[in-house]
């Protein structure tokens, strides 16, 4: 499997080097980075080619390295029906950078891409509609970057007395609770007590 | 009034302003199975555009998931597509199990197939009945949910819950089956074709039902391709597209069953291949029941290890056993950096996990990709052009449920 797996990793680099910048073969799965400036041309070579003729897309998402100049990585999944196979594409894109739309290669990319928009707050160049899709109608923030609260902004309820739903900052009765399993010695990231004196001498 | 005119200018001017006329299908609608807004625009009875609203579900899984521990994010999977709770687990499992490399041993393996198959008649149950109470048949749903319940029984008997299961753990199944369930099982996978029949009856030659279904939302396989559909969407449209057969997981390879494919590709064909899944899935069952009584089908249901619990004898001797059921239960298990995408054939289709593990005890980024999402997208596309009747028809057909769409 990894052997017809790091084939078609050659030759897909061999075939289009501008749309590749690495690719590795992992528990039997075939990762691609690509630059994002050439994602379309690499989608879209990606399903035309007759020997990676890569016919549906499965799945875009993203993920969210606050820490890195790029901070997030824009990944797509396709699967091939006929030489079932299948491969993953990641681009690195930073905060400030738009990425072009597959839309216009894959139809179903469509809901993706808006899902993506709507936690990430990544922009698609090209999309058609890009609303939000699974959050709140007037929403703010894109909940999936790992600097937004899991507890979120605004909380609703219903008003008696207004009869009619409002929105509020949320208020918590304790606080959000995040345990720290780490034993001290695996690296904690605070001061142990007593530490601190050791620091003042 | 309802078109924003004022409504007397017709008189003044003699024409008619006839404009398209919005409607909000959902989201209370019963046809729209769960909580789905979608704004149907009509030229008279035929539909324009469809543009589903989806989110009103949305729980924010994928979040959540991201600060709690392995085995915590588990239930929430039962939680997506509550229709077949434990096939969706399964995915999680296989995610984690393919990160850690574990080996998960034959009986959990066997006990997973066919808890499996026992949530695929689940869903196509359900799936059937209700689709065909939309298009106006009652007695399928009270005969059909006759049969969940004894399905929901066997769940309770495996792990406790009817519903959310919490069964399947990375490295195995929580729990072993005792025998008389595995006899239960199979006593009932004897009786069950006789509910299909039932079934078979009320529906299959139903002058209504099939003219209701048939030559309605044909799928092409054009469309297929473009809009990503998996599972029956594919196999009623003629592809025999099967990932138990195309990337074999688990222990499938080593039953037989048959793949079950449709002609025209439309809602009626859709429906005759649920009957003859649900068939297949019998096939499946009837075997695990087998090979779970066989000699080699013995032994332990978990991979004893890092990832799992110690037996409960061992924690009464060893004082390392006791540590580790605390330390898994409250840290939980670290899994190895490094990123995987695991996928199964869900009732409804590919049903996947895509995890990103950064080396710690939690799961750095999850993405859910459910089956359903991609189906409901290509409303617009299948439904437009078809009367507004037939939008029930076509949402029942491509089994949307709205656990696993919103997340």
């Amino acid at each position: 499997m990894s052997e017809t797996l790091n084939e078609l990793g050659a030759h897909i680099e061999a075939k289009r080097p501008d749309c590749v910048l690495s690719w590795a073969v992992a528990r039997g799965e075939l990762t691609v980075e690509a630059p994002p400036n050439a994602i379309l041309a690499l989608v879209e070579f990606l399903k035309t080619n007759a020997r990676c003729n890569f016919s549906s897309l499965v799945d875009i998402t993203a993920v969210d390295h606050p820490g890195r100049a790029a901070r997030f990585d824009v990944v797509y999944h396709f699967l091939s029906m006929y030489q079932n196979h299948r491969i993953r594409v990641k681009c690195a894109v930073r905060e400030d950078e738009t990425i072009a739309s597959v839309t216009g290669v894959h139809l179903s990319a469509g809901w993706f891409e808006r899902e993506v928009y709507d936690m990430f707050g990544i922009l698609f160049t090209g999309h058609a509609d890009l609303r939000r899709l699974l959050t709140d109608y007037g929403f703010r923030g894109h909940p999936l970057r790992k600097d937004f609260p899991t507890t979120g902004y605004t909380e609703v309820r219903y008003d008696e007395a207004q009869k009619r739903v409002v929105y509020e900052p949320v208020k918590l009765v304790q606080e959000y609770r995040q345990f720290d399993f780490m034993s001290p010695w695996e690296g904690a990231e605070y001061t142990l007590p007593g530490d601190d004196k050791e620091a003042a001498k | 009034m309802m078109d924003g005119s004022k409504g007397f200018e017709d008189e003044l001017t003699g024409e008619q302003k006839i404009r398209n006329f919005n409607i909000n299908f959902g989201p209370q609608h019963p046809a729209a199975h769960g909580v789905l807004r979608m704004v149907l625009e009509l030229d008279g009875e035929i539909v324009e555009r469809a543009d589903p609203h989806i989110g009103l579900l949305h729980r924010g899984t994928e979040k959540l998931m991201e600060s709690r521990t392995y085995l915590q994010s588990l239930p929430y999977f039962d939680r997506l597509d509550y229709v077949c709770p434990m096939n969706q687990e399964h995915a999680w499992c296989l995610a984690i199990e393919n990160l850690t490399g574990t080996e998960i041993p034959r009986r959990g393996s066997l006990i997973r197939v066919l808890f499996s198959e026992i949530g695929r008649i689940l869903n196509h149950i359900l799936n059937i009945t209700t689709q065909a109470m939309d298009v106006g048949a009652l007695t399928p749903p009270l005969w059909g949910f006759e049969e969940r319940e004894k399905l929901m029984v066997f769940y309770e008997r495996a792990c406790g819950a009817r519903l959310h299961a919490n069964y399947f753990r990375p490295g195995g199944v929580h729990l072993d089956l005792p025998i008389e369930l595995i006899d239960d099982i199979d006593r009932w996978a004897d009786d069950y074709p006789r509910v299909i029949k039932d079934l078979d009856g009320l529906l299959t030659e139903n002058r209504i039902f099939k003219q209701r279904n048939a030559d309605i939302g044909i799928v092409t396989e054009q469309d297929i391709l473009d809009w990503g559909f998996s599972g029956v969407m594919v196999r009623g449209s003629g592809l025999a597209w099967d990932l138990r057969r195309a990337q074999p997981y688990e222990c499938y390879d080593e039953f037989e069953f048959g793949i079950p494919v449709g002609k025209n590709g439309d809602c009626y064909d859709r429906y005759l291949c649920r009957m003859q899944e649900m068939r297949e899935s019998l096939k499946i069952i009837k075997q695990a029941c087998e090979k779970l009584r066989a000699p080699d089908g013995q032994g332990d249901v978990l991979a004893r290890g890092k990832l799992t619990p110690p037996k409960r004898g061992d924690m009464k001797t060893s004082m390392e056993a006791l540590i580790h059921h605390f330390k898994l239960y409250s840290e939980g298990f670290h899994v190895p950096a490094g990123e995987t995408y695991a996928a199964i054939e869900a009732p409804k289709g590919e049903f996947g996990v895509y995890l990103v593990s950064d080396g710690s005890n939690k799961p750095y980024r999850a993405k859910i990709r459910a089956p359903g999402y991609l189906h409901l997208q290509a409303m617009d596309h299948v439904a437009g052009g078809h009367q507004l009747a037939d939008v029930a028809a076509i949402i029942g057909t491509m089994d949307v449920v709205f656990g696993e769409i919103d997340r």
